[in-house]
């Protein structure tokens, strides 16, 4: 069952420090040898400081702990697949900052699936500010829960 | 910061250039798991994902995201791009060979920013969709 009584629960927020050693690892493991990510010179006379990749806040994973989560009520992790992921930007995001993360529960709603019977689907929205207070970023990630253990395709 | 696309240049229907990754390995998940924080162990412990009936393991789709927004960024510019979503089908493989692309669907002006709206897909070797998704990219 849909358990929407979760919807609008917040977790507690999170620092998330932009910092280039993590930034030139996420660039190489996307494949990414742009200079903009290695040379800071390049970097601040281009952009004004050295930026981060598209899918960068997928590592704030480094940054939140338990309280973090808003919670995933009556969810099981076992039969969890990550369905959907957006990034919306408002400002940029450059090494040296540090951002402000707070996660909240968007939206949960069922569907009726092909290979794993009913599922539900659980929409978590992450909102990013930066040391200016600004917000910056928001990141929604679609978790869906199976109605049994997902096959192999 | 100076936007690459010329906005009135770009014809709906333009598309990405290709980037296409020939054969991802395992040791790609690795890297990407030990650079992002996601230490799921289904995409690195191969003890793990035959208890659980796969046969092998397999990328994190945001490995594969990830390749997706370089092929975004190398043609709209790092810094331009304002919107960034991916759905996530058919698994990806080690040896399986990527490409990402993708193509203009809209050209809209807002709060006097000209952005350029379209659609993105990443394929595997056989033509399966392995992602589809959409972006939003600031233009000059």
């Amino acid at each position: 069952m849909a358990d929407k009584s979760i919807v609008g629960r917040a977790g507690k927020p999170f620092k998330m420090p932009i910092e280039w050693s993590k930034v030139r690892e996420f660039a190489r493991a996307i494949k990414d040898p742009d200079l903009l990510y290695f040379d800071p010179e390049k970097a601040k006379k281009e952009l004004g400081g050295v930026p981060v990749p598209v899918t960068f806040l997928q590592t704030s994973a480094f940054w939140t702990d338990a309280d973090s989560g808003p919670g995933m009520g009556s969810f099981d992790l076992r039969r969890i697949l990550h369905g959907e992921q957006e990034f919306e930007f408002f400002k940029p995001i450059f090494v040296g900052d540090t951002l402000t993360g707070v996660t909240k529960v968007a939206d949960v709603y069922e569907k009726e699936g092909g290979r794993g019977g009913k599922m539900t689907f659980l929409v978590t929205e992450t909102e990013y500010t930066n040391q200016k207070g600004e917000k910056v970023a928001v990141s929604r990630s679609t978790l869906v829960e199976t109605g049994q253990a997902v096959k192999a395709n | 910061m100076a936007a690459k696309l010329k906005f009135e240049a770009l014809k709906i229907g333009d598309e990405l250039p290709k980037f296409v990754v020939e054969g991802v390995t395992r040791p790609d998940f690795v890297r990407y798991a030990g650079a992002s924080g996601d230490f799921v162990p289904l995409h690195y412990d191969q003890a793990f994902v035959e208890a659980a009936g796969i046969p092998t393991v397999f990328a994190q789709g945001m490995f594969t995201a990830g390749l997706l927004s370089k092929a975004l960024t190398d043609w709209a510019g790092i810094g331009n791009v304002r919107q960034f979503k991916v759905r996530f089908s058919t698994r990806v493989w080690p040896g399986d060979t990527v490409t990402c692309t993708g193509k203009v669907t809209n050209k809209v002006e807002k709060n006097g920013e000209k952005l350029v709206e379209g659609d993105l897909i990443v394929l595997n070797q056989k033509g399966e969709t392995a992602i589809k998704g959409s972006f939003r990219a600031a233009a000059a």
